[in-house]
């Protein structure tokens, strides 16, 4: 039996940023399908914000975003585990500074 | 019994609204997308807060004591003054988006003009609804677009969609005596005077979408706002009631 393509599947996959309010930066929401750029903004307008959530949206083709492997996992993140030092809590804090 | 005739213009928008919005309801689940769904239900769930004002206020006005629960689910069909467009049968999703574009732009003019009414009440809920009924129009728009000037399969579906919906236009801007009377209290619109600015949207959207606009009408418009509807609208009401009707009072 064969199964045909439905249009559904042919919709691509888009991620939506929202910005909660000015002066914050967008966050990753979720994501969603759409046919094109203007209607997967609408979408994101109906799922994503119709409870106040934001002042504005970002859609972006998940195709678009490069992502870091899961098996690159360890030469990307394990050295950083191991360098203390490179956070800056080995400083000793005047007492006079305010509102570290 | 006679309505006052500010109570019975309430209903008729009001009616409008509230069953447009069960026909939206009606997707949910059935829509080609979750995505879809939600929007669809969005547009549903603005058109029924419009719907609650709208009842409300001619319950009040009547002054007879009857509520908005009383007004949407113990009416008979002959006493629903909505428009045949909005209860004509969701049939497939291009049938749908039409009727939208349809009744969304004429709703749109509609509360445009209706915010300057000497009603507060009327001329409050449009200044509310305003917003989102530009947000349903556009949605519509961008589907007909899409379907439009899409594959040959969707230009056919989307011209024949517009064709069946076409003969129930002509009465959305019927008017009669009793809106009259309102218009001369400043209290509400002139339907026939929406038609212009209904006609340069629609045209502008049909020859984007490179549809072509339907001829002529095959009903005499005006049925709905006298209680007189199509067939479909039964059984809309069938559905739509019967929860409260067998269980009056019920409540979520």
């Amino acid at each position: 039996m064969s199964h045909p393509t439905t249009p559904e599947r042919d919709w691509p996959l888009w991620e939506v940023f929202v910005r909660s309010r000015r002066g914050l930066n967008h966050q990753h929401v979720g994501s969603l399908h759409a046919p094109d750029a203007a209607m997967a903004l609408r979408n994101a307008r109906d799922v994503y914000t119709r409870r106040s959530e934001g002042v504005s949206l970002w859609v972006v083709p998940a195709a678009a975003i490069v992502a870091s492997s899961p098996d690159e996992k360890d030469s990307f993140f394990d050295p950083a585990a191991d360098k203390p030092y490179r956070h800056p809590t080995f400083y000793e804090i005047p007492a006079e500074v305010q509102h570290l | 019994m006679t309505m006052p005739a500010l109570a019975t213009y309430a209903l008729r928008l009001g009616d409008d609204a509230l069953v447009l919005s069960h026909r939206l309801g009606e997707w949910v689940t059935n829509a080609p997308q979750l995505e879809e769904d939600v929007a669809l239900a969005n547009i549903g769930l603005d058109l029924l807060g419009q719907a609650r004002t709208l009842l409300s206020y001619a319950g009040e006005v009547e002054a007879a004591g009857r509520s908005e629960d009383d007004l949407a689910y113990l009416r008979d069909e002959r006493e629903f003054l909505n428009v045949h467009l909005v209860e004509r049968p969701n049939e497939d999703f291009a049938v749908s988006m039409a009727r939208q574009l349809l009744f969304s732009t004429y709703q749109l003019a509609l509360y445009e003009r209706l915010q300057d009414s000497a009603d507060p009440t009327l001329a409050g809920m449009s200044a509310k609804a305003v917003k989102e009924v530009d947000y349903h129009r556009d949605h519509a728009t961008q589907w007909v677009l899409r379907l439009g000037d899409g594959t040959d399969e969707s230009h056919r579906r989307m011209q024949a969609g517009l064709e069946r919906l076409w003969p129930y236009v002509d009465e959305l801007f019927g008017t009669d005596d009793l809106e009259h009377s309102l218009v001369a209290d400043g209290i509400a619109v002139d339907s026939s005077a929406l038609r212009a600015r209904w006609d340069g949207y629609l045209d502008g959207v049909l020859a984007e979408a490179t549809l072509s606009r339907p001829e002529g009408t095959r009903t005499p418009p005006g049925g709905g706002r006298r209680g007189i509807h199509t067939e479909p609208m039964g059984f809309l009401l069938a559905e739509m009631q019967h929860l409260h009707r067998a269980h009056p009072g019920a409540t979520w």
